[in-house]
């Protein structure tokens, strides 16, 4: 068998040197392991998709590598002292693909399409604070709020909030068609399988130096990590650190990584015996050893956190309830919890979704069974995860949730009253409402970052979830590749500042 | 004659029975295509929202009513279009199963080409240590996932040799013979290895039994040569199960081979299927699903036919 390989090896060398010959210095190649599920930027809410659509299409702002707000098809905007009115000065040189202007009446069509219920668009929660659109000139749009929303202006940095034109959603074929004002235009695609994007030439926010992206679709990340090696792929995105970790040690090959905003978690359901008991809760919490979690399941890589992951907003963990793994007074709350011989649960963790979820949930229930909380495990597919997650139906979860840049666009649904996922969160105290609703209407950026570090402090103490850590976001390049910055937020924009050398 | 027209008055008796299993099947996993698109994103729908997106996916409707409307369509020769590519089911079949043929009779020629003469030599040396070793590579053969062997010709060629078959863009055969080939050749050979494996074990055996049968016996007093006595009175016999074997194997590659089309990016059924399951794309999963049984059946069609070819004593008897 072994000599049948290696002679088939040799012979199939042969055969592929004329195939897998170095691209054209005009390419970019670039690998992935999931595909966008669909081409509608307002409805799509995979990562997967969002990261295809920043490409093509354009928000009125965007993020920078830093989280920093850049302009997009808006050159600039203003808050109204109370900030109640949101005013953008659109980019006079920005246009769609088709070579038409993106106006005012543009902007307006496209956020009346995300606030229309037959859009679907889950993003719709982001924006329902909108009572007006104005467009006093063709340059000039005016969002009028029903109260002060100081967060709107950074869940507008959104692809789901990305100007369309007004006569395609007119003709009904956005999320079939790709008209957009990006850097990028789709010359081809064959879903799952690859795609081609060209630069486009007229794009506003400048040239990019290169003149296409092909993008091939590998499912399984070792056959990413070969196609790298052999020069098939210059750039490839990774998820899983037990692969990426691997490009480090290869000549040639660049890691580039960055802290995410999305968090690993144990959820806790408080509304379920006998997490509905706070010392249960506080010595679940008491009881876990991050660090520990950390470094076995994602061999390190990242960092542990509190609830708040935003750079602008993070504050030092070691100052929050429990973070030192703490035996003894996870035993003495179980004890006054009337649970000293402690309790028998269960754990929902999603299978592969993130790689390491799996193993997460072993650690964790190896530590937690040192002070007698014994945890069987419930491996489940994605789609199956995400109902019962979605319903709340667990005893316990292991999640990797989406950050965001603004502390409440990212936990008003899920630590308010009216929270779209309370049900999820099964926790609500008026503490934690009352901070929520102060920082979505306090403007003063000192002031915002005291009331959520409060937020911080008061729900890692109530522990209705266990917060773990984030993980980073991998890109791997080839030397040929200069110039691309990674983002928190997982975002490729930062590929129309790349450099192709050779 | 008689036999193969009943045969084939079954296949759409059988087809009506696999359409209503996948149909319910896939109905009865939990999650759907809200899910499937939006994820933990689809709680921040309204009930509106979610109406609206009900009624698109087409669940608005109960089963039975789905169904009916799914099945006209098929009688009509229409599988529906998926919601993911935005394309008519039957072209992307159409689309995919080239590759997918292509990839299983390369894999069945890799299996037969190998299997079927070390198998026979490995009979008529039975027992000696020629016979050993390939009983002992045989089995590890056939107990070697093929994703491992998928994974380690990977490696071997990129850490080894760096260089790799190009993947994530397919070429047809017709467009570019040498590049298909080259992107289909490790492919095949992670298929074949086990298959190649099976069929060296089967031919084995079958051949012994052969051999120690009266009429090889006879032939071998009569003075007949080796040889001939092998390839004329005991190879067309021992062929039986081979064929059988191969039948089987090449009718589950014509389902697509999932893991190994993952690993390599190839765009053969077994990916569509998979993708079309993991996005709860019913009419694709429904449609691809139908084919492969469809084929399935062909498939094992042709092997009794081919038993009948091989033994005159089938092909009376089905008279």
């Amino acid at each position: 068998m072994t000599t049948f390989t290696k002679a088939t090896a040799v012979s199939a060398m042969a055969l592929g040197l004329a195939i897998a010959a170095p691209a054209s210095a005009q390419t970019l190649d670039v690998a992935w392991s999931q595909d966008a599920t669909g081409l509608d930027p307002h409805t799509q809410t995979a990562f997967a998709s969002i990261r295809l659509l920043e490409l093509l299409y354009e928000p009125l702002v965007r993020l920078g590598p830093d989280l920093e707000l850049q302009p997009a098809v808006a050159e600039s905007w203003e808050f109204s002292e109370d900030a109640t009115t949101l005013t953008f000065t659109l980019d006079p040189d920005a246009v769609f693909h088709d070579g038409t202007p993106v106006t005012a009446t543009d902007v307006k069509a496209s956020f009346e399409r995300i606030l229309d219920d037959e859009t679907a668009a889950a993003a719709r929660a982001n924006y329902t604070s909108i009572t007006g659109i104005e467009t006093p000139d063709e340059r000039t749009v005016v969002f009028t709020l029903d109260g002060p929303n100081v967060p709107i202006l950074n869940g507008m940095a959104s692809i789901n909030a990305a100007v369309v034109s007004a006569a395609a959603i007119e003709a009904g074929t956005v999320g079939t068609e790709v008209m957009g004002s990006g850097p990028f235009t789709l010359a081809e695609r064959t879903p799952n399988a690859n795609a081609r994007l060209a630069a486009f030439a007229d794009w506003h926010g400048g040239e990019v130096a290169y003149d296409e992206i092909s993008v091939s679709v590998l499912p399984d990340e070792t056959a990413i990590l070969a196609s790298l090696r052999t020069g098939q792929a210059d750039f490839a995105l990774m998820t899983d650190p037990l692969v990426a970790t691997l490009v480090t040690g290869t000549p040639g090959l660049e890691l580039l990584t960055a802290p995410t905003l999305s968090y690993h978690v144990l959820q806790l359901n408080a509304s379920r015996a006998p997490m509905d008991q706070l010392a249960v809760r506080q010595a679940m919490s008491c009881a876990i050893d991050r660090q520990d979690i950390l470094d076995g399941a994602l061999l390190g890589e990242g960092e542990v956190t509190g609830p708040l992951t935003s750079p602008a907003y993070r504050n030092d963990p070691a100052s929050l309830f429990c973070y030192e793994q703490d035996q003894d007074r996870a035993r003495e709350l179980l004890a006054e919890a009337g649970f000293a011989d402690g309790f028998e649960a269960k754990i929902l963790a999603a299978n592969g979704e993130p790689p390491t979820a799996v193993a997460e949930a072993q650690l964790i229930q190896s530590q937690l069974a040192e002070v007698g909380i014994n945890l069987e495990i419930e491996t489940q597919e994605m789609n199956v995860y995400i109902d019962r997650w979605l319903a709340g139906d667990f005893d316990m979860a292991v999640a990797l949730n989406g950050g965001r840049v603004d502390p409440y666009t990212m936990y008003n649904r899920y630590w308010t009253e009216a929270g779209n996922l309370q049900d999820v969160a099964n926790y609500i105290d008026d503490t934690l409402d009352t901070l929520m609703e102060q920082g979505r209407i306090e403007t003063d950026e000192e002031a915002r970052k005291e009331v959520f570090a409060e937020f911080e402090r008061h729900i890692s103490e109530m522990s209705p979830w266990v917060w773990l850590f984030t993980g980073y976001t991998y890109t791997a390049q080839t030397e040929a590749v200069e110039g691309f910055e990674p983002s928190p937020t997982g975002s490729l924009f930062g590929l129309v500042d790349v450099t192709l050398a050779g | 004659m008689g036999y193969v027209l009943n045969r084939i008055a079954l296949f759409p008796l059988v087809m009506l029975g696999v359409s209503v299993f996948v149909f319910v099947a896939i109905r009865l996993v939990p999650g759907d295509a809200i899910t499937a698109m939006l994820g933990t994103e689809g709680g921040m729908l309204t009930p509106a929202q979610r109406e609206t997106l009900t009624a698109y996916f087409g669940m608005d409707q109960n089963w039975f009513v789905q169904y009916g409307r799914w099945l006209t369509g098929l009688l009509q020769g229409d599988l529906g279009v998926s919601v993911t590519y935005g394309q008519p089911v039957l072209d992307i079949i159409l689309d995919r199963f080239p590759l997918t043929l292509e990839l299983a009779f390369l894999s069945m020629f890799i299996a037969i080409a190998i299997g079927l003469p070390v198998g026979v030599y490995a009979a008529i040396n039975a027992d000696r240590p020629s016979d050993l070793i390939v009983r002992v590579f045989a089995m590890i053969g056939q107990s070697t996932p093929n994703f491992v062997v998928a994974l380690l010709a990977i490696y071997v060629l990129s850490v080894g040799f760096g260089v790799l078959p190009q993947m994530g863009r397919f070429v047809s055969f017709f467009d570019d013979p040498l590049g298909n080939l080259t992107q289909l050749m490790l492919p095949a050979i992670a298929l074949g290895t086990a298959f190649a494996a099976a069929v060296t074990r089967i031919a084995r055996a079958a051949m012994l039994d052969v051999l120690s049968e009266d009429y090889v016996r006879t032939a071998r007093s009569q003075g007949y040569s080796q040889r001939y006595v092998i390839w004329r009175h005991a190879l067309p016999n021992a062929l039986i199960p081979v064929v059988t074997l191969s039948g089987v194997e090449f009718g589950y590659l014509l389902g697509g081979a999932v893991i190994v089309e993952q690993i390599f990016a190839l765009p053969g059924l077994g990916r569509v299927v998979l993708d079309a399951i993991l996005q709860r794309d019913y009419a694709l999963v429904q449609g691809v699903v139908l084919f492969i049984a469809f084929n399935f059946l062909v498939v094992n069609l042709l092997v009794d036919l081919a038993y009948a070819a091989l033994d005159p004593r089938i092909r009376y008897g089905a008279k």
